[in-house]
């Protein structure tokens, strides 16, 4: 369906002040209505201009990296002499990397477009907010995904240990699908609080405890070349809790937009 | 035939501080309304609430026949709305911003719509260039033309004027004069009284939460005016 409002007439006025050219009056046709592909047009709209921004400002991918690349260090300085083998703390670096400089590109998500005021015009757009909400999170999930692709080697180069196997990189996946998830959701939440840098851990770190476990308990046993029966409940803890939290955030989302 | 905006007893508070206290305000089509109030006085709130971005504690918000509480997101297509900060991307170019907002409401045609409107606000030229090195003047000629690209026949200026220089406000006043064509509502608030007599068909003045003083531009005392603009300052101290 479209609707074709009438074209604008130029005003007398306008020639008269002689100041702009006079809008061109050729009639603005829009689609209405919803459809799935309408929606998920507007999600890859979100996404990709969270994208193209991240691409000229380097305002989250970037610090994401060197914070990871920072604490990779750090870490390997502090277990160097004390640990008879990295592959016992490997995956606990990982999983707290993962989570730390995860909450730094989260943060940015929203309070990026909070400080510009461009989250009104956002929601002054006929879009569902479900649609900007997926489309956010979307974007927040490849960012997470492009830190672990350069932090794993980086864990390999430091503590020579490689975390390339296959149920490691699914449960990162699983993992950061639901990190990603609650964190959009707490994003926005927190996006206009002043404090919003400090709450934003202090909310996400205790939702992320099942999935910290998890993931570390999945890494620990691939390391220790058990079979996947071993840690499939592990596994399935990830899905669950990415169902549950994917399914809440989408209903909540909305509500968060009651006062803007 | 029933206005275009209509505001019915509006009532809004923020903590236990009434900011809004039954405000009853008309916009016919073809009419601009110019909002004139200090700083705190609801002006801001009361814009927000048409638009739809806040709820009324009481009170209903009426456009084009459809109360805005109840209505689908369908109806921000019929709304445009321009604020003091710009509400643009400065990492995206001119062109980009207005395509990623066009797209937004799902405009047909619309490369030659933001020809058209680049071209009304003179940014042609400058398309290419990143928002980031725009001037405020730029920066606020293309937030019009953002709330513009879609031609919304409500259109809501919350203080436009905040910061341009002579040669955008004599821009922005004639852009007005071009968008107040038979089928739209212009509703805009500003500090300015000069401004809100020339850019305007009638002014109304929100004073402690309410409409104290609604009349056409050509039978507005302006004496009076100044007077109870005065008594506004006075009255009011919080932000609003």
């Amino acid at each position: 369906m479209s609707v074709s409002l009438p074209a604008s007439s130029p005003v007398e006025a306008t020639a008269e002040l002689g100041v702009v050219q006079p809008l061109a009056t050729s009639p603005v046709i829009m689609h209405t209505g919803s459809g799935f592909g309408r929606y998920w047009r507007k999600v890859w709209l979100i996404m990709a201009k969270d994208l193209r921004i991240e691409l000229r400002a380097k305002e989250i991918l970037v610090v994401m990296i060197a914070f990871s690349a920072l604490a990779v260090i750090i870490f390997g300085l502090a277990f160097d002499l004390r640990v008879p083998r990295a592959t016992m703390v490997v995956p606990g670096v990982l999983w707290g990397i993962l989570l730390f400089s995860g909450i730094l590109g989260l943060n940015r998500s929203f309070s990026a477009e909070q400080d510009h005021q461009t989250l009104l015009a956002l929601l002054l757009a006929p879009i569902d907010r479900t649609a900007l909400y997926l489309g956010k999170f979307l974007a927040n999930l490849l960012f997470m995904l492009l830190m672990a692709v350069v932090l794993l080697p980086m864990l390999l180069f430091i503590f020579d240990v490689n975390l390339f196997r296959f149920w490691i990189l699914a449960a990162i996946l699983l993992g950061s699908i639901g990190y990603v998830a609650v964190g959009t959701l707490f994003a926005a939440l927190t996006a206009s609080i002043r404090a919003r840098e400090s709450m934003m851990p202090i909310l996400l770190l205790p939702v992320m405890a099942p999935v910290f476990m998890a993931g570390i308990k999945v890494a620990e046993q691939v390391l220790d070349g058990r079979d996947w029966t071993d840690f499939q409940n592990w596994l399935g803890m990830l899905v669950a809790f990415d169902l549950i939290f994917l399914t809440a955030a989408f209903l909540l989302f909305d509500l968060i937009w009651e006062e803007m | 035939m029933p206005p275009l905006i209509r505001i019915d007893n509006v009532h809004k508070r923020y903590a236990a501080k009434p900011i809004l206290r039954g405000v009853t305000l008309a916009v016919a089509e073809g009419e601009v309304v110019a909002l004139l109030g200090a700083n705190g006085a609801g002006k801001s709130t009361l814009l927000r609430i048409i638009a739809g971005l806040m709820k009324p504690d009481r009170g209903e918000i009426v456009l084009g026949g459809v109360p805005v509480q109840k209505a689908s997101v369908e109806l921000r297509r019929y709304i445009g709305f321009v604020s003091h900060a710009p509400l643009l991307y400065e990492h995206l170019s001119g062109l980009e911003n207005l395509t990623f907002f066009a797209s937004l409401y799902d405009l047909q045609n619309s490369a030659a719509r933001i020809e058209a409107v680049l071209q009304a606000v003179d940014l042609w030229r400058r398309r290419h260039d990143l928002v980031r090195t725009y001037s405020r003047g730029m920066q606020q000629r293309l937030a019009i033309a953002r709330a513009i690209v879609h031609d919304p026949p409500v259109l809501l200026l919350d203080e436009p004027d905040t910061g341009l220089d002579q040669q955008s406000a004599q821009m922005l006043q004639s852009l007005l004069h071009q968008l107040s064509d038979k089928r739209r509502a212009i509703l805009f608030s500003t500090h300015n009284l000069d401004r809100a007599l020339t850019w305007s068909n009638s002014v109304a003045m929100l004073m402690r939460g309410t409409i104290t003083y609604h009349a056409p531009t050509e039978n507005v005392d302006r004496h009076a005016l100044s007077q109870l603009e005065s008594q506004t300052e006075s009255a009011v101290g919080v932000e609003g």
